[in-house]
């Protein structure tokens, strides 16, 4: 009911307030500068003054791999940081502010709520994210040597639903939570208990961050793939939207 | 017939008992004072009727539907006024109101034509595009009264109405609600006396979650009247002696003076009438005011109220 009046508003919303603008700059931001900081770095660390002739030599000759490793570790730091940011606050803040409480007596659902909120920062995560992806293609291709695209595609899939499960989860917090600090404190307690448990050798090939060097095989001609990872990240985004939408349908606001 | 019915309804929040078994019921067309003081559960009871709140067990219908099983149907119904209206900060009074036409699924010429009136209604024409970010509360307020009245609601419960804007705001509200008698059904929560003396028809009084009592304002003025005369008169000693002499009539409860004013308690007025008058002029006094005294809802408000409270 009223979906697309709610996401509309919700992007105009992410207009008005910034928050698209932020996500594209920090997205292309280092979508444009990982191939450079690969390409360049060691040439910056020759150039340093007082660094001895000899061990030029051991500054290995940057690759496209570098590029790409640059990128995806750009992305898996920050990306992720930016989906819990934008994320936290966007169901408590309303909460907070009333105004959540002066909607839902209008005919919107909970649900579509919290849906339209999900899907317009799934939009401008896709939009920042392909812009960025559009930009290391090409500064990588200028600067090293052209990669096939469907590789990289899928590399950018992976990555996004990585996002997605942070986001979810960062919205099931902002859910739940009475306070802002509450969110924030969620928010952050997903990225240690999934980030944490990801980092564990065995168990951690079956958590959301194993999809990025799944993307990074795909893109550099590995074998490796991750199925279990992705069915799970999968499923941890449709878990968290639902238990969101079930707290908030029984929740007084 | 009610279009707001209330049964039994309680309210707990841990050991906190926000409503205590309230019953309320608002005809149709009627603009219904819901008066208490701070805590009495009057915001409660509104949260619950809109559909923002559950009760921990009661009945409760507006306009028909069951509040409590009303799905998509209630929103469409009512129109609701929280005591502090939030809005989208970066949106225009004119977005806002055409966002909210939108919800209610208003085509675009109504959307134009419904919030272009609804502005002029509460007088923020020449605001219309600016953000409502930079506004004044009772400015946020008055949008607010607009928002609540985009889909011609049957039902419109309003919290505190008045209560954050200054006297002009408040004539401005005030004569609003007052026009929207017959149009819908008002249930209008307020600790302002005065409010609901000059719109109300109907009034209930609650204290700790209990209606105290609920009736035709005139009907209740007139159940709680104080029978009780005042005469002034510029001869102290004389008004004095008369006072005195009154005390021993059987129909005078009491009589006190201050201030060049005798104030007489009696127990028939009828007698009283025919009786003070004739009294007055047979004693000599030259008076400057003569008064049967008409109680405020204030003595009825405190009456009920303080001896709820001592109970």
């Amino acid at each position: 009911m009223n979906f697309i009046t709610v996401f509309r508003k919700e992007m105009l919303e992410q207009g008005r307030t910034y928050r698209f603008l932020i996500v594209a700059a920090v997205f292309v931001a280092f979508g444009l500068s990982s191939p450079a900081l690969a390409k360049f770095t060691p040439e910056l660390l020759k150039a340093i003054p007082g660094v001895p002739g000899g061990i030029q030599a051991f500054f290995p000759t940057p690759t496209v791999a570098d590029a790409m490793g640059q990128y995806i570790k750009n992305m898996s730091q920050f990306g992720v940081l930016l989906a819990l940011l934008m994320t936290m606050g966007v169901v408590v803040q309303e909460k907070e502010r009333g105004t959540a409480a002066f909607f839902l007596t209008r005919p919107v659902s909970r649900t579509t709520f919290l849906l339209a909120k999900f899907a317009s920062m799934t939009v401008a995560f896709v939009v920042s994210l392909a812009v960025a992806a559009l930009g290391c293609w090409y500064y990588t291709y200028i600067l090293f040597e052209p990669i096939a695209w469907g590789p990289f595609l899928a590399l950018n899939g992976l990555m996004l639903v990585v996002f997605l499960v942070y986001m979810a989860l960062s919205l099931l917090g902002s859910t739940i939570a009475r306070s802002n600090g509450i969110a924030v404190g969620l928010a952050f307690l997903s990225l240690i208990v999934i980030g944490g448990i990801g980092a564990l050798p065995t168990i951690g090939d079956y958590f959301p961050g194993r999809l990025f060097s799944w993307g990074a095989s795909l893109v550099l001609k590995g074998t490796d793939t991750a199925w279990p990872a992705l069915w799970i990240s999968l499923g941890i985004i449709l878990a968290a939207l639902l238990a969101a939408c079930l707290v908030f349908r029984r929740q007084e606001v | 017939m009610s279009t707001v019915h209330v049964e039994n309804m309680t309210k707990h929040y841990g050991a906190v008992h926000a409503l205590d078994g309230l019953d309320l019921d608002v005809a149709a067309g009627t603009v219904y004072g819901f008066l208490g003081p701070n805590g009495a559960g009057k915001t409660t009871t509104l949260r619950i009727l809109t559909g923002l709140a559950r009760p921990t067990s009661g009945k409760a219908q507006v306009a028909g539907v069951d509040v409590l099983h009303a799905g998509n149907a209630l929103p469409r119904k009512i129109g609701h006024l929280p005591e502090e209206p939030a809005f989208y900060t970066w949106m225009t009074p004119l977005e806002f109101l055409d966002y909210l036409g939108r919800l209610y699924g208003l085509s675009t010429s109504a959307r134009k034509s419904r919030s272009k009136e609804l502005l002029a209604l509460v007088r923020m024409e020449d605001v219309s595009k600016r953000r409502i970010g930079g506004f004044s509360r009772g400015m946020r307020q008055r949008l607010g009264v607009a928002a609540a009245l985009i889909h011609h609601p049957e039902v419109l419960f309003l919290d505190e109405p008045a209560s954050a804007l200054d006297p002009a705001g408040r004539k401005e509200v005030l004569d609003l609600i007052e026009n929207l008698r017959g149009q819908a059904t008002v249930v209008m929560s307020t600790h302002i006396l005065a409010d609901v003396e000059r719109v109300c028809d109907m009034v209930g009084i609650i204290a700790k979650g209990k209606m105290l009592v609920q009736s035709p304002r005139e009907a209740l003025l007139e159940r709680y009247a104080v029978p009780a005369f005042e005469v002034e008169a510029d001869d102290r000693p004389a008004l004095a002696n008369w006072g005195e002499s009154l005390k021993r009539l059987p129909w005078v409860t009491s009589v006190t003076s201050q201030n060049g004013t005798l104030r007489i308690l009696v127990k028939d007025v009828k007698t009283a009438k025919a009786a003070l008058l004739v009294g007055a002029v047979g004693a000599g006094l030259v008076l400057n005011r003569y008064e049967e005294i008409r109680p405020s809802l204030e003595d009825v408000f405190l009456q009920l109220v303080g001896s709820e409270s001592v109970s």
